[in-house]
């Protein structure tokens, strides 16, 4: 960006490039839900259930998975927007919000979201420069400082600043106001940026054009996103490394090209081959996936995508596979017996085939 | 050649309450018996005032409707009463993004669809009970003798979705409206869907407008697409056509910035610009400020719709369709 001296955010960086920025452990969120009035036990939905994993510097993550499998309560859970009923996180090697780590104050700013419904999250009330320059004026910036920053950022989103800084959200697109919250995201100087289903509303030909945006900012500012989308053309676009989460928990993750190359989950295989064909002269046989996902109240036991899956041994019902490395690959990790060659399951692929 | 089963000529409409709109302008579609026709097109293009327009759902006051809408032999602007009433869900029927806006949240799925059996023909109750459950079998609800009595709330998106199109087929239709059915659903129920409905229609016979703005979800269940572009359509061919040899500039970029693999690492190719204010549609044809081949002519003049073997494209300069390499 041509503009403004950035107050150096007090987070720069800190770890050195090998660190990542963001590391995830062992997250937990259960919502109770109300049962009959007879009912004695309190039940839970295991959104979000023993989630792991880490997020390497300047890279995208995509994660993907049906709807209901816990991808925005983790992103909610990370922003700390809900509190986690268990797990920790580090930030470019601290702790955060413990004891000798960073602060919860200076992890939020390094942190922003945008999300799905580009109108709910914008002030009808606040022209679209005061909006942005809003965040950094409560932090203390100098009012002419932030509404010049606000308007190099909208220069920046491809806005012009003299045509749309003093409009309303009501007076813009769906793909302008998402311009608009990713400005003002910007604004804060973050590190890593949450972007749940972002482009989801937007039509296809103003889509592009804010995945471009979100590739140049990323390349300018050395932002590292996390992106959750139910587009699986798009994620593969846009991702350096993808997770796959089923019924709360992580079933793969890996970097992108042996995701979508070479998938070792059971599931991850029906997920992405659930795409429509472009080829009116191939199109799809068959549904690569049968059935609904269960209950999350009531999870099954074992591997939860047993009673679907066309592998299932009676080994995936008694034991839960542990998500571990695959051969050639240690950043590849799957969450199935067919990749433990100790599980006992008959398909398990022989040590030696490495 | 027989009469088509539907037609749609100079079809305009003009919203003309507090909020004034040209939805559509002098629109024209065919469609034959037994055709699936995609509809595919942008937020805000006309494609459900399209569909509302054929089951007459505007409000008569604040609309302004001109030309004309056959379907099976029935002029259906003249449709009043009884005869209108027999045509919706009788002739026509329609399935909607949104499953909560076919169904009644205190009935059962099974009492609704009965009841939508019993409204349209001479049958008696346990017959058109019998035919309920037959149509959630057909559409492949799981243990559908039990879903019969879940109320709409109690499903899941997908089986949610599948009890509207049973419910939309129960009076068997000669022409179904299927507006977006599987926009909000994941990509594994969404390729369930779409082949159950393909199936439903190779078993019945019965015509399909399926109104999407996702191109893959067209191509896996039209025959042909027409795009729709600021109420106007700007391209009508053969799904295979418009896939490999599209013309409209529109059609080209919304096709160039569909995102695939091969793009990884490189810029999309993004169409600039946004599409324009119903209100205040340009003199000329409505895609110019956006398109890169736009001629002082096509800022003037509005293009028709000019079809030559099959394939109609409304644009002053189509792309020319490149000899096919052997
Ligand atoms: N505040 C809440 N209270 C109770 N249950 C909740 C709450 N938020 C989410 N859930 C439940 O937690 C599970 C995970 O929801 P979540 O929104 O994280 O899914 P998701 O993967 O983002 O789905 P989608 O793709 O539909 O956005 C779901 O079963 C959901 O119903
Ligand atoms: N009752 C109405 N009064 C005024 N304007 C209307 C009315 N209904 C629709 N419109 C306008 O007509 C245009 C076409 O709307 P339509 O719902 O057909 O779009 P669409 O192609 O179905 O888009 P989407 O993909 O978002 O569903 C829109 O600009 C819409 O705002
Ligand atoms: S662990 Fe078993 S049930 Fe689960 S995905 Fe692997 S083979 Fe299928
Ligand atoms: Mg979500
Ligand atoms: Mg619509």
């Amino acid at each position: 960006m041509n503009s403004a001296p950035h107050t150096p955010s007090p987070l720069h960086d800190r770890g050195g490039p090998a660190q990542p920025l963001l590391v995830v452990r062992n997250l937990k969120k259960h919502f109770p839900v109300r049962g009959g009035p007879l009912e004695r036990t309190k039940k839970f939905v295991h959104a979000v259930d023993g989630v792991s994993f880490s997020v390497p510097k300047g890279k995208t993550l995509g994660i993907v998975g049906e709807s209901g499998c816990g991808k925005s309560t983790t992103a909610r859970l990370i922003a700390r927007l809900m509190q986690a009923d268990s797990g920790s996180m580090v930030f470019d090697g601290e702790g955060v919000d413990e004891f000798g780590g960073i602060r919860l104050k200076e992890f939020r700013r390094s942190l922003q979201m945008v999300f799905q419904d580009s109108f709910a999250s914008l002030n009808p009330r606040l022209t679209i420069a005061e909006t942005i320059a809003y965040g950094p004026r409560v932090h203390g910036m100098p009012a002419a400082e932030a509404k010049r920053q606000a308007h190099d950022l909208l220069a920046r989103v491809g806005l012009a600043p003299e045509q749309f800084a003093s409009r309303y959200p009501h007076e813009l697109s769906g793909g302008q106001r998402q311009r608009v919250n990713i400005a003002r995201a910007l604004a804060f100087d973050p590190r890593l940026v949450i972007l749940d289903e972002a482009v989801a509303a937007l039509d296809k030909s103003v889509q592009a054009q804010v995945l471009n945006l979100l590739q140049e900012l990323k390349a300018e500012r050395q932002l590292t996103y996390l992106f959750i989308s139910h587009d699986l053309h798009v994620v593969h676009y846009i991702s350096d490394y993808v997770m796959v989460m089923y019924l709360g928990q992580v079933v793969e993750t890996g970097p992108v090209e042996r995701i979508y190359g070479q998938a070792a989950h059971p599931y991850t295989r029906a997920l992405l081959s659930a795409v429509p064909s472009m080829d009116p002269d191939r199109r799809t046989e068959s549904s690569p996936l049968a059935g609904d996902p269960p209950n999350p109240i009531n999870p099954p036991s074992g591997c939860r995508f047993r009673d679907r899956c066309p592998h299932a041994h009676p080994v995936c019902e008694a034991t839960s596979p542990a998500l571990i490395s695959l051969p050639g690959d240690p950043a590849h990790q799957a969450a199935c017996h067919l990749n433990d060659p100790a599980s006992g399951h008959p398909g398990a692929l022989p040590e030696t085939q490495a | 050649m027989t009469a088509p089963l539907v037609s749609l000529q100079n079809l305009s409409v003009q919203f003309c309450g507090n909020r004034k709109a040209s939805a559509l302008n002098a629109v024209n579609i065919e469609l034959g018996a037994g055709e699936v026709l995609g509809l595919l097109g942008e937020s805000g293009s006309g494609k459900s005032v399209t569909l509302r327009t054929l089951l007459r759902l505007h409000p008569e006051r604040s609309t302004k409707i001109q030309g004309k809408i056959e379907v099976d032999g029935h002029d259906v602007l003249a449709l009043k009463g009884r005869a209108l009433d027999l045509y919706r869900g009788g002739t026509v029927s329609m399935v909607f993004q949104e499953p909560g806006l076919a169904f009644d949240p205190v009935y059962t799925i099974g009492q609704q669809i009965t009841e939508a059996i019993r409204a349209h023909g001479a049958v008696g109750e346990a017959a058109a009970r019998a035919q309920a459950l037959h149509m959630l079998e057909r559409v492949q609800i799981p243990q559908a003798r039990r879903r019969f009595d879940a109320y709409p709330h109690e499903l899941s998106g997908g089986m949610r979705q599948r009890a509207m199109i049973a419910l939309a087929l129960a009076c068997q239709p000669k022409l179904l409206l299927a507006d977006e059915p599987t926009t909000a659903l994941d990509a594994t129920v969404q390729i369930q869907v779409l082949l159950l409905l393909r199936e439903l229609q190779r078993e019945t016979g019965m015509s399909v407008i399926f109104v999407t703005h996702d191109i893959g979800a067209a191509v896996e269940v039209a025959d042909r697409i027409a795009v729709m572009y600021a109420g106007r359509i700007v391209e009508q061919a053969t799904v295979g056509d418009i896939v490999r040899t599209p013309r409209h500039p529109y059609t080209v970029g919304l096709l160039a910035a569909t995102v695939g693999a091969e793009h990884r690492g490189q810029p999309l190719q993004a169409v600039p610009g946004a599409p324009p204010d119903l209100a205040a549609l340009p003199p000329g044809c409505s895609f110019a400020p956006r398109c890169a081949h736009a001629s002082e002519r096509c800022r003037r003049e509005v293009p028709p719709l000019e079809s030559k073997g099959g394939h109609a494209v409304a644009c002053w300069h189509p792309a020319q369709p490149v000899a096919e390499a052997a």
